[in-house]
């Protein structure tokens, strides 16, 4: 179906009469047929683009499906979504991504791209097939171990190299596991007051110092998954200076949110890397308007009940992220429209290689990938109340700025008036 | 009165007192003929052991028990965290119980907060992981008042594994609180980050055990794990227990007036010789015995006895 969005502002713009064709591209004719929708107010964006999500199938359906995460994507303002692979099984083989793939399809809501496994079973001992996933139906072209780091430093220079072959990245989880053993939250002044086992930020530095020296000597292309310190940031920024082909993403809640949040044991503000400290999260602030972070990841990570209604210590580190995702980088930053397509969109689909995403609005013959934002909306979180099978987000009771009112992924509505369509 | 005692952070300097006064009535009491107080007639307390600790249940046990409270023993050793019950299932039944105050230990930093969420009656830190032991805390106040008097201005040093100990992070709550001058004694791998910020302005820091002992009015030793050695904490038990033992030479260079504490249990040769542990100084029996009044002070005082 064709839709006229009449009056949208398109990334703050003066308001525009935008025409999405029924060939599913932007156009410049208009069509009598076509859907009209008010826009007036609404600021429209190219569709978000998250390069971290865990969509929990197969393995954990009780925590999240590809479809129930497609429509919390959606509602989010996403058309396209990267489905790590720490699944069960893991998604190692050209089977298993191929699968969630296909679901991804089936599902219909967003663009699901699966992130192949860098180790076989994550394991971090032998290279996976990854020409095999690289070649399959799914096309992965990012590969990560995420939930574990690929420790071994001859694996990850191995790693980075052979993906060059097909143009792959490597997305490493910075953890140096010798220095995190054990670990419960940030190691600092509060893990010292709950005594609980500190997970110091130079288990991340160090790694993405390594990381990025690696990938300047064997000349290949590295992803740095959810940076969460200042340390790692000037470590980023002297790479990125000196040219090497790095990028990096932040997540929302640790543009946010501190380890002060742990100060009660509620296990929902456990994640991994763990909440830091607010000099942290104002050089990760910092390092994203700079541009030394590339993007903002979602790491949404659904849980069962069971995994977070627990003692802290057992409980599974992760956080929701998709439906929250833009209304807190929009609490942060404000208004910024150019730097929150850029940062959600037009760069995480330039890293994750999906030509069709974060393009040009403006620009007929685009494909109609985009979200209507109302940025004036209030709405307070309510975990029951979010598309995701689970309720497990940081942010319940919080009030928000910015309501999604519809997505469109390639000119088809997936979420029309804030409610999915399907 | 507050309602639980998860850590001692929990006590203001009024209420701290007032549990160490009233501790010092109920041992009075327990000098007498009976021993046994109706305070708490009728009352539930469950003692919910996640780790085995005799000494300390049967210290709640006791002190509920002279109190005519009905004690119910829930040891749930044993049942892992995968088989076992969760920890919101069995807060559920002794809600269902009527427990008016649950004690709790368990190996879980911050179990006592969760559980608080999930019962109507008190909770009472009995121990969490690597966190606090708050009743622990308030006996060693308890002892060092009785021995030397006073807890203002005291020069109180804690040696040892602070890194690990429950007992260390209450006690330098507590003890600040109450006017005491805290020194952490240890192996710089073995003080946790930034003490001075996280638990009180007035800590202090030291690596270096002979410098401090000559200005201690009590020299708390910490039971060190030889097992933290295989983690790199330290190179050997014998280096540990030369540069941060209390041996008999250390212990002539205290004050005069100065004590010797232990939390117990004690690996006695390792960070306290037993000449030491034995001698007159040492409070290590007198603490054990103060633990009993001290948990009657706040069972009675948490559930409103009369
Ligand atoms: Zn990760």
């Amino acid at each position: 179906m064709a839709y006229l969005l009449k009056g949208v502002s398109i990334l703050g713009g003066k308001p525009t009469d935008l025409h999405l064709g029924d060939d599913g591209l932007i156009t410049d004719r208009s069509d009598d047929k076509a859907e009209v929708i008010d826009a007036t107010g609404l600021v429209a964006l190219p569709g978000l683009v998250d390069v971290h999500t865990h969509l929990r199938e197969p393995g954990r359906e009780d925590a999240e499906t590809v479809e129930t995460g497609s429509r919390a994507a959606a509602l989010g303002g996403y058309t396209a979504v990267c489905a790590m692979a720490n699944t069960s099984p893991v998604a190692d083989t050209a089977g298993v991504v191929e699968q969630v793939w296909r679901l991804g399809r089936e599902a219909g809501l967003v663009d699901v791209q699966p992130i192949g496994a860098v180790t076989v079973g994550l394991a971090g001992k032998q290279m996976a097939e990854l020409g095999a996933m690289a070649t399959s139906a799914a096309k992965v072209r990012i590969f990560s171990d995420d939930g574990f780091c690929v420790a071994d430093p001859k694996l990850m220079r191995r790693a980075l190299e052979y993906v060059k072959a097909f143009d792959g990245v490597i997305a490493q989880h910075a953890e140096e596991p010798r220095l995190t053993e054990g670990a419960q939250m940030h190691e600092g002044e509060v893990s010292t007051r709950l005594g609980l086992t500190g997970w110091p930020a130079v288990a991340e530095e160090a790694i993405i110092a390594r990381d990025v020296l690696l990938a300047e000597h064997v000349g290949s292309r590295l992803h740095v998954c959810h940076v969460s310190t200042a340390g790692s940031v000037e470590v980023l920024r002297q790479a990125k200076a000196r040219g090497v082909r790095v990028t990096a993403e932040v997540t929302p809640h640790h543009l946010l949110l501190t380890d002060e949040m742990a100060s009660g044991y509620d296990p929902v503000f456990k994640v991994n890397p763990p909440l830091r400290t607010a000099r942290d999260v104002d050089a990760l602030r910092q390092a994203l308007l700079d541009g030394v972070i590339d993007v903002v990841a979602t790491d949404h990570a659904p849980h069962a009940v069971q995994d977070k209604e627990c003692e802290w210590s057992y409980a599974r580190p992760g956080m929701l992220g998709l439906e929250t995702a833009l209304p807190i980088v929009l609490s942060v930053f404000g208004e910024k429209w150019e730097l929150i397509a850029d940062r959600m969109s037009i760069a995480p689909a330039r890293i994750a290689g999906l030509a069709g995403h974060g393009g040009d609005l403006t620009k007929a013959g685009s494909p109609a990938n985009l979200t209507l934002v109302d940025p004036s909306a209030r709405w307070v979180v309510e975990p029951g109340g979010l598309a995701s099978r689970s309720s497990n987000t940081p942010y319940a009771g919080m009030t928000l700025p910015g309501r999604i009112v519809a997505t469109f992924l390639r000119g088809e509505a997936t979420v029309l008036d804030g409610k999915a369509v399907k | 009165m507050i309602k639980h005692l998860r850590s001692a952070a929990d006590l203001d300097a009024e209420t701290a007192t007032l549990i160490l006064d009233t501790a010092a009535e109920m041992a009075a009491l327990s000098g007498r003929e009976v021993k046994k107080l109706p305070a708490l007639r009728g009352r539930t307390v469950v003692n919910l052991f996640y780790e085995d600790s005799t000494r300390t249940r049967i210290s709640f046990e006791a002190a509920a028990k002279r109190l005519s409270a009905d004690v119910i023993n829930f040891s749930a050793k044993g049942s892992s965290v995968s088989k076992g019950e969760s920890l919101k299932d069995t807060a559920l039944t002794l809600q269902a119980m009527g427990a008016d105050a649950v004690v709790i230990r368990h190996s879980a930093s911050g179990a006592p907060h969760r559980l608080a969420n999930w019962v109507e009656g008190s909770v009472v830190n009995a121990g969490d992981g690597t966190h606090e032991h708050p009743t622990q805390a308030l006996l060693d106040a308890y002892t060092m008042r009785s021995r030397l008097g006073r807890l203002d201005g005291l020069r109180v040093s804690i040696v040892g594994d602070v890194l690990h100990s429950r007992v260390a992070r209450s006690n330098v709550l507590l003890l600040s609180t109450l006017g005491a001058q805290v020194t952490l004694v240890g192996p710089p791998t073995l003080i946790p980050l930034d003490v001075a910020a996280a638990l009180s302005p007035s800590t202090k820091v030291s690596y270096d055990l002979d410098s401090v002992i000559p200005d201690s009015d009590v020299v708390m030793m910490l039971r060190v794990q030889t097992e933290r050695m295989q983690d790199s904490y330290f190179p050997s038990a014998r280096e540990y227990s030369r540069r941060y033992g209390l041996d008999l030479p250390r212990m002539r260079n205290m004050p005069e007036h100065a004590i010797v504490m232990h939390p117990g249990p004690m690996n006695r040769g390792m960070e306290i010789a037993p000449e030491v542990a034995d001698s007159p100084r040492s409070t290590i029996v007198e603490q054990v015995a103060n633990g009993v009044s001290v948990r009657m002070a706040v069972l009675y005082l948490l559930l409103g006895g009369k």
